[in-house]
């Protein structure tokens, strides 16, 4: 086929293309699959009892918006790695501040508190199962997020899925939050990071696969 | 940064394109398989005969993509970008290093030169072409090879005029992934 006769060819699909494609279709990705997360912790495990009281302590807050703002920053950058051409630049700080924000106050908090009590704050009742049920937690999210990808022109496949693995671990964690009852910072710097880093890790692996077009 | 003339005229007609304007699409594609023509073969003087095969590529998954660009974007960065990967993928796979000594990375002269002689695309598109099912074959040759309008088509074949217009687009798409698979 000549080139000129492809180009008729693709003129004649000309009909009308939705704007902002890429951040509709993630957030519609979003809506449908945050509802099974949240879902599938409330049947499986179930919201903490006492949320009403937790309301009141800052802890608390830490534990929700830390991954809700790693949830956002994941939703941006991919929007972003999901449209040739487009540079994540600062978006990358959406990551690294949280984190590090949350690090420094696990130091902190491990400083300030009585020796005894310090490996306590590093293990907590639920280290064993915390990392598994985020990663679990936010399969639903995941999934959505790479289906919806795969529909986008990432350049950058494996990359990619990594921020699309940083959005469901977010909000996987986030979700998680209303059922765990760890508060100790140096806890959460390390197994809900740790939590989060599997979606990630899986991202990277299955986009670099997965997302090719 | 001034954006160039080619910039801004492909910028706009690229826009109406989206918008459902399908003489300025057909002028944009026209313009921009020149430029692409140009910016592939200079790259790939190593192998002239891919240079076709890419343009039309890249023509055909600029199309399939054209909703992940957003018009506050420079269209150059969105076609440079795409050319790259699909340039990167084509040499990927021929596995050559020499090749990679070109800096690709220069995303301004993606429209800095066109070029007007196409050689033979190698690749048989109408090839592929009838390697997909009917649905999406039967609407895209009459349309396309035939020159029918999309209403006569679907007199032809008894399709709804949605159903020519659905099957040229999802055809469109199974082409790009026909193309994908016979590279691999």
């Amino acid at each position: 086929m000549k080139t000129d006769d492809l180009v008729s060819l693709l003129a004649a699909d000309a009909a009308p293309v939705p704007r902002r494609a890429a951040s509709q279709r993630l957030a519609m990705a979003l809506l449908i699959s945050l509802p099974l997360s949240f879902a599938w912790m409330a049947f499986e495990h179930g919201v903490r009892r006492d949320l009403l009281q937790a309301l009141f302590w800052p802890m608390f807050w830490v534990k929700l918006i830390f991954p809700a703002c790693i949830a956002a920053a994941g939703f941006v950058i991919v929007q972003r790695l999901a449209r040739p051409g487009v540079r994540v630049r600062s978006a990358w700080m959406g990551l690294a501040v949280p984190i590090l924000a949350l690090w420094v106050l696990a130091v902190v908090a491990w400083f300030v508190a009585p020796q005894d009590e310090r490996s306590a704050m590093i293990w907590g009742q639920t280290w064993r199962v915390c990392t598994f049920n985020i990663a679990v937690i936010s399969v639903p999210v995941f999934v959505a997020a790479l289906a919806t990808l795969k529909t986008l022109a990432p350049t950058q496949p494996a990359l990619a899925g990594a921020a699309a693995g940083a959005m469901a671990g977010g909000a996987g964690a986030a979700v998680y939050a209303l059922h765990c009852t760890e508060l100790a910072a140096p806890f959460l710097a390390i197994w809900y990071v740790v939590g989060i880093a599997v979606p990630v890790v899986a991202g990277a692996a299955i986009g670099h696969r997965l997302l090719r077009w | 940064m001034a954006k160039s003339e080619a910039e801004t005229e492909l910028h706009d007609l690229f826009v109406r394109g989206l918008d459902g304007d399908a003489q300025a699409y057909r002028a944009f594609l026209q313009k921009l398989s020149l430029h692409l023509r140009a910016f592939l073969g200079r790259r790939l003087f190593g192998w002239p005969d891919e240079v076709e095969d890419l343009v039309q590529e890249c023509l055909l998954a600029m199309h399939n993509q054209r909703h992940t660009y957003q018009s506050d974007q420079p269209l150059t960065a969105w076609v440079h970008a795409i050319a790259r990967y699909k340039m990167i993928d084509l040499l990927r796979a021929k596995s050559s290093r020499e090749a990679l000594h070109d800096p690709l990375d220069d995303e301004l002269a993606v429209f800095a030169d066109s070029a007007t002689e196409a050689s033979d695309a190698r690749r048989d598109l109408a090839g592929l072409l009838q390697t997909l099912p009917d649905r999406h074959r039967l609407p895209i040759v009459h349309v396309k090879l035939e020159g029918l309008s999309v209403a006569e088509a679907a007199r032809l074949t008894g399709m709804s005029e949605s159903a020519i217009k659905v099957g040229i687009h999802r055809g469109l798409k199974a082409l790009a992934l026909k193309i994908k698979e016979s590279a691999s």
